[in-house]
């Protein structure tokens, strides 16, 4: 059980920092000093629902290490988060559309594990849940915006959402670990997210005028440490200075 | 709050009417506290009412400084000219005041 419980967790808390760490890329290069703020509000809530899993994670795991070195001392294969968080910013429409594919997983998410029966986990749930239906907003926003907006917009918002498509799978892999979870009533049903997962995007990309991609092709394996060839290089940026200086702090 | 951007081939960017080349600006009212009244924070630049209004959350409410936000059109603000300043408000009217009034004794308290 507290093994199943800390790879849930470590799940949980890479997939927010590495999403964290792609949005934070974008802070300073925005084109409007509205938008700039809304990406570093985005980065820096899932950075602190990130905190929150490790410090958890830490405690499960009884070893010693707390969220700096869950987050910083990890290697490629050891960090799970879904592939899709992982992927390049591209234009707008590609934030935007990976921004929009995780707020819609992760409303559900947090919704279902409020409601579990493991109480830290259920309080970091309660508080990320609030956040996460903002982001939602915001991102829908963007996406309706975008797709039914110019000629131009919307075929970047298209191109965005076909781009990211392959990777969303992924959010939804599901192994023995999180079937034990499952069972005790503490992780989330996977496929009970994906069905209003699939609701929510079916929603928004229809008052977009996008298309729903139909490719059926799947790119799954983060969440066992098969990543795609973008996560090395994530991790290389955010964890040099970490490893150059252990220990260093403001 | 824009600035050139760099432009791929073929790229185009309309003028919108009314704007710096950019998105519409937004004058922001925040109301601090239920019974107290929505004040000019600042204003934003947003494509339309709702991301304006998210764009005036991020930017103005950041520590917790509201519980409403209005958004306005800076367009539909139609202000008082600065040039006629001295015409439309430094008029010499004491009279208008009330402490210009002597009470006669015989009123007591008021």
């Amino acid at each position: 059980m507290s093994s199943a419980l800390l790879t849930y967790l470590l799940r949980l808390g890479d997939d927010n920092m590495i999403v964290a760490q792609r949005l934070g890329e974008l802070v300073s290069w925005m084109p409007e000093l509205e938008e700039d703020i809304a990406v570093a509000n985005l980065s820096l809530d899932h950075l602190g629902q990130a905190r929150a899993f490790y410090t958890y994670a830490g405690e499960v795991e009884g070893a010693g290490r707390d969220e700096d070195a869950l987050a910083m001392g990890r290697s490629e294969r050891e960090f799970n988060n879904a592939v899709l968080v992982e992927q390049p910013n591209g234009d707008f429409g590609q934030t935007t559309a990976r921004q929009f594919l995780v707020d819609a997983y992760q409303v559900p998410l947090y919704r279902t594990l409020a409601a579990g029966a493991d109480e830290r986990l259920a309080g970091i749930a309660a508080k990320a849940e609030k956040e996460a239906r903002y982001h939602l907003r915001y991102s829908s926003g963007w996406v309706v915006r975008l797709g039914d907006g110019t000629d131009e917009s919307h075929r970047r918002m298209q191109a965005g959402i076909d781009t990211m498509w392959v990777f969303a799978a992924d959010l939804f892999a599901s192994d023995a670990a999180e079937e034990e979870l499952l069972a005790a009533d503490v992780a989330a049903d996977p496929d009970v997210l994906r069905t209003e997962w699939a609701a929510t995007v079916a929603d928004v990309l229809g008052r977009a005028t996008l298309d729903v991609p139909t490719d059926p092709y799947e790119r799954t394996g983060g969440r066992i440490g098969l990543h795609t060839e973008h996560l090395g290089h994530v991790l290389t940026e955010m964890q040099w200075l970490h490893r150059s200086h252990a220990g260093a702090a403001w | 709050m824009s600035y050139d951007a760099p432009r791929i081939e073929g790229e185009v960017d309309p003028e919108i009417e009314g704007t710096r080349g950019g998105m519409p600006l937004w004058e922001v009212f925040v109301r601090a506290a239920r019974g107290l009244n929505h004040v000019h924070a600042g204003s934003v630049h947003a494509a339309d009412a709702e991301s304006a209004i998210l764009a005036a959350r991020d930017v103005y409410t950041r520590r917790s400084e509201g519980v409403s936000i209005w958004v306005v059109p800076s367009t539909a603000i139609h202000a008082s000219d600065p040039n006629e300043q001295d015409a439309f408000f430094e008029g010499d009217h004491p009279y208008r005041h009330p402490t210009f009034y002597e009470i006669p004794e015989e009123v007591g308290q008021m």
